[in-house]
């Protein structure tokens, strides 16, 4: 919710406040994050793992990366080509928000999928986990929308929001990996 | 006891003027509520109806060439800087007030008026006698695309006015200084930038440090008795204050119907060259940090 509402700040110098630029990054953020719920389900069901799980992030992260490095550049290209603003905003959101908000869509059923262990509470695992990630979309906006704008520029609460994912992530894989060896040296240990 | 008396007079007419505004035409565009008020004699474009600053341009109904508002007036110190404009670029059009009366003044004058919203332009046109035809244009845009639309077919203009910042929100993309250089590629050799903006707030010295790095030195013109504040830059250097008090001169009488008195303007004419009242090292307001809105509190 953060990187969306740093959308309409992104594409303002290009494609304006008019009403259609929000229609075109909320239409791109639906979008993907139903793509993204839908192929996070299906990857869920082969070996979910934590690691796995972790590279989500960590790919959600590098993703978010070109916001911040080229979106003067693509905007500037899809200006060019696309005289009407309508169209020219929901190209610009496309390029910039589209494959890294289907990464970030992935993430909640992976959760589900992974947190689940007993038949009889998954609703109960869902509903919590929804609440948090609904809770956190609101954080991150209001918080980005009062008083980031404030603090920093655009670009460096982009960066902040890709180091934290990649940070998760790797947390998430180290944590897997330092975890499964000690299973390992459990199960050595009782086998010794 | 006589001025008590005028103001006690003045008083009075302003609450009966307030009790008998009738409010002709009300509706809600993409962007805003829009009202029009007739008072008596005097007619107002509203974009809210609560607070009182929240008048975008009023006409006297009897004599609609006589200007209305002190900052509608405080513009025309655009003409010291280059007294013949012959492009003129208006960005927010509002009751299309600036658009008519540089008409008349200059009939030959291309004058092009960009307006976000449509409505407005509708509005303008119903109730403000807002007019169009070979030499006057106006297009329902977005300001900034339109100027870096402009920029790429090599358009120029000799006065961009740059009305957009009445009202309740501040189109923030309108401030930063990629903008400001993207106007300023527009500008003839003789050309120059008016912008009516802010005097109070936070904004203040961000928007002025902005404007120095992007054309230096200008002109705050303004009035003590509102909160308006018109920035006045230009390509060239700033001329002289013996040039101004020239072209003062010989502007005078083609101003005064309109109600303006240029030698007032020139008396309220500061310099920033030697008149920086603004905290060196003030961040710039740019295309990642801008947040105008709130700076404005």
């Amino acid at each position: 919710m953060g990187i969306e509402l740093l959308g309409g700040r992104i594409l303002a110098p290009f494609f304006g406040s008019s009403v259609h630029i929000w229609g075109s990054i909320i239409t791109v953020f639906m979008l993907s994050l139903s793509f993204g719920y839908l192929i996070g389900g299906k990857l869920s069901t082969k070996n979910a793992s934590l690691t796995r799980y972790g590279f989500i992030f960590l790919i959600a992260g590098i993703m978010v990366l070109p916001i911040a490095l080229w979106s003067t550049e693509i905007m500037e290209v899809i200006f060019l080509t696309i005289e009407d603003s309508r169209y020219g905003s929901l190209a610009a959101s496309m390029a910039l928000f589209f494959i890294p908000t289907i990464v970030l869509g992935m993430i909640s059923p992976y959760s589900v999928r992974l947190l689940v262990t007993d038949k009889e509470k998954s609703g109960q695992v869902a509903g919590k986990l929804y609440f948090v990630s609904t809770l956190g979309s609101a954080l991150g906006t209001i918080v980005t929308s009062f008083y980031f704008v404030m603090l920093f520029e655009v670009n460096d609460i982009i960066y902040t929001f890709s180091i934290t994912l990649i940070l998760l992530g790797l947390s998430a894989i180290l944590f897997n990996q330092y975890s499964q060896k000690s299973t390992q040296n459990i199960a050595k240990a009782i086998h010794e | 006891m006589n001025n008590c008396f005028k103001y006690l007079l003045i008083l009075v007419l302003f609450f009966s003027l307030q009790v008998d505004a009738e409010v002709i035409h009300k509706e809600r565009s993409l962007y805003r509520n829009i009202l029009v008020e007739d008072n008596h004699n005097l007619r107002c474009l509203k974009f809210n109806v609560k607070t009182s600053k929240s008048n975008q341009s009023c006409l006297y109904k009897n004599d609609p060439q006589r200007l209305v508002f002190n900052y509608t007036k405080l513009l025309f110190s655009g003409l010291l800087i280059n007294n013949n404009p012959q492009k003129i670029l208006i960005i927010g059009l509002g009751g299309g007030t600036m658009s008519n009366t540089l008409h008349q003044l200059y009939p030959n004058a291309e004058i092009t008026n960009v307006e976000i919203d449509p409505s407005v332009i509708k509005v303008a046109r119903k109730y403000f006698g807002f007019f169009e035809n070979e030499h006057i244009t106006s297009k329902a845009q977005d300001g900034r695309i339109f100027v870096k639309r402009a920029a790429l077919k090599k358009q120029q203009y000799d006065w961009i006015i740059l009305d957009a910042f009445n009202g309740d929100y501040i189109p923030e993309h309108l401030l930063t200084k990629e903008f400001l250089a993207e106007t300023k590629q527009l500008l003839t050799e003789d050309g120059l930038l008016s912008a009516n903006t802010f005097s109070v707030s936070d904004l203040y010295a961000h928007e002025s440090a902005t404007y120095k790095a992007v054309f230096g030195d200008f002109f705050n013109v303004r009035n003590r008795k509102n909160s308006n504040r018109i920035i006045l830059t230009s390509q060239k250097p700033l001329p002289s204050a013996e040039i101004i008090a020239q072209r003062a001169k010989a502007l005078k009488n083609s101003l005064s119907p309109y109600g303006v008195n240029i030698f007032e303007i020139t008396s309220n004419m500061t310099s920033t060259a030697f008149d920086q009242d603004w905290p060196q090292g003030v961040k710039l307001l740019t295309d990642q940090y801008s947040p105008a809105n709130l700076l404005n509190q």
